[in-house]
């Protein structure tokens, strides 16, 4: 009877928190991993989590490894305020014009729904293996998802307001800086996210593509050493870089949409 | 007055896309005839278009197109079949929902293809690392529209079902997949999207044949006339693909 009641408060409590049980699946994947690693797989292929992250340090201690971390993320950093320049101003300046929506939107589109993946030997051929073709892959990537919320949110501002700013005399300047400003910029945070999610794409596959310098190189060499305690430690690191910039801007997004209902 | 001003403004936009891509061309024939342009860095469009010719009719990119295609067609088949399911398991539930949705999305915003090199040591340099990736790259768009479909159908529809008497499978069949299927549809569309992109990526990055497998080769042996005509190859078929994609989810979507 004690029994069963504690049971029943358990599940109300339980149902009361989604979170806890996300954090017990969580666990329980790990946990699961953790078994695999150790009793299942061969140890060439997969190693425990645990071990990874005794290791880390490991992966920081070899040769080079600090140094393509630090690279990559100023790579992403570049291209993502790049990216961020130039689709801002390509974006108004399209989106700003009907004559110029009109002809360039569809090239716009056009280049956006190409897969730029096939063109990544290109980018090594005019750039080298070096930093500048990883950014400029990255901007290739961040660009358009940032132009055309930009566009996107030009537009959508209601016409009645730009003609009651209009008809009470407001300026060009004024018209851009009380109307056309305050209502780009929750569009302009999401494009910022899908183009922060572009970005770190662009970057990591030029990355992992060159064999022979940064990330791609340690990938490769840790992958041909058949050494995954190193590899997934690096692909984790990584992957928390990701995780950090994707959650900067999506609370920056969250902070500067809040004011917007629709 | 406005229709005409209308259809001036149409055609000079048309002159200004068709002005675009006359002067693109133009230099990039100038740039490789006159202005000394390393034919290693940018050949001449015409020679580009001879090449694009030689692989169509010599038939040289059969073999690496039936592989990466192959490979989309597993991957997507792999990622469609386990998402709809995984999705709809889990939308049978608001509770479940509320555990899992937010983890798949959490897991789908980090750059899955960091996971390549993984999947390599795993599967080798084979198409099966490209299926695999392919299939882990899709399988959340799929899963996460699946739930958005099957979990937020209208309640008054449900309670209007139960309380007319119908059976599961009734309830399934008129009530819950008309209702998710146009959400479902297009997590499909996505989901095939991503995987052509990431298999192509996948095979770039390291493999042993494919299309993106022949870019780099062609690439690394400077051959690059050949290499911007499979790009262009390349281009070409995704564009088709999409489109295919694209009208089929129209299609289906207005049935």
């Amino acid at each position: 009877m004690n029994g069963a009641l504690t049971f029943r408060d358990l599940r109300v409590f339980m149902l009361r928190r989604a979170w806890l049980a996300r954090l017990l699946v969580i666990a329980a994947l790990f946990l699961l991993w953790e078994a695999a690693a150790r009793w299942w797989v061969d140890p060439i292929f997969l190693s425990p989590p645990s071990r990874v992250l005794t290791s880390l340090n490991e992966v920081f201690e070899t040769g080079g490894v600090p140094g393509a971390l630090r690279i990559t993320f100023w790579e992403l950093a570049v291209a993502f305020s790049i990216s961020v320049v130039i689709g801002l101003v390509v974006g108004l300046a399209v989106g700003l014009s009907r004559f110029s929506h009109r002809s360039f939107m569809p090239i716009i589109l056009l280049l956006y729904g190409t897969p730029q993946i096939t063109i990544l030997p290109l980018f090594i051929l005019y750039f080298g293996i070096g930093p500048a073709s990883k950014v400029a892959f990255g901007v290739s990537h961040g660009i358009f998802p940032i132009i055309v919320t930009t566009v996107a949110g030009v537009q959508n501002i209601k016409p009645i307001l730009m003609t009651a700013a209009r008809s009470m005399g407001a300026s060009r300047w004024q018209l851009f800086r009380w109307v056309i400003f305050p209502h780009m910029i929750p569009s302009f945070f999401s494009g910022m996210r899908l183009g922060m999610t572009g970005v770190l794409l662009g970057v990591l596959l030029a990355e992992l593509y060159v064999s022979t310098a940064g990330i791609g190189y340690f990938t490769t060499m840790f992958t041909q050493n058949f050494d995954p305690t190193k590899l997934l430690g690096l692909i984790s690191i990584l992957a928390a870089m990701a995780i950090a910039l994707n959650e900067i801007v999506r609370r920056a997004e969250v902070y500067f949409g809040r004011w917007r209902t629709d | 007055m406005s229709a005409r001003r209308d259809r001036r403004d149409k055609l000079a936009s048309r002159a200004v896309q068709a002005g675009f891509v006359v002067v693109l061309v133009a230099l990039w024939y100038f740039g490789t005839t006159r202005w000394g342009v390393s034919h290693l860095l940018l050949p001449n469009p015409v020679k580009v278009w001879e090449e694009l010719k030689d692989v169509l009719a010599s038939g040289d990119y059969i073999p690496d197109l039936t592989i990466t295609l192959s490979e989309v067609a597993t991957a997507f088949v792999l990622s469609c079949t386990s998402g709809v399911i995984v999705g709809y398991v889990i939308s049978r539930s608001q509770y479940a929902i509320r555990v899992f949705e937010p983890l798949l999305a959490g897991i789908y915003s980090v750059p899955i293809i960091l996971f390549l090199p993984l999947y390599i040591l795993f599967f080798g340099l084979g198409p099966a690392s490209k299926i695999a990736i392919g299939t882990t790259i899709s399988f959340f768009p799929i899963v996460l529209n699946t739930i958005a479909g099957f979990g937020y159908v209208e309640k008054i529809f449900i309670t209007a079902a139960r309380s007319m008497g119908a059976s599961n499978y009734q309830m399934f069949r008129y009530v819950l997949l008309p209702a998710a299927l146009p959400v479902i549809l297009t997590g499909l569309r996505i989901g095939f999207t991503v995987a052509l992109l990431s298999i192509l990526g996948s095979e770039t990055i390291a493999s042993l044949a494919g299309l993106g497998h022949k870019i780099v080769h062609l690439a690394e042996a400077m051959e690059t006339a050949r290499m911007f005509a499979y790009i262009a190859f390349a281009v070409v078929i995704a564009a088709v693909l999409n489109m295919i994609v694209t009208s089929l989810e129209a299609r289906a979507k207005r049935q």
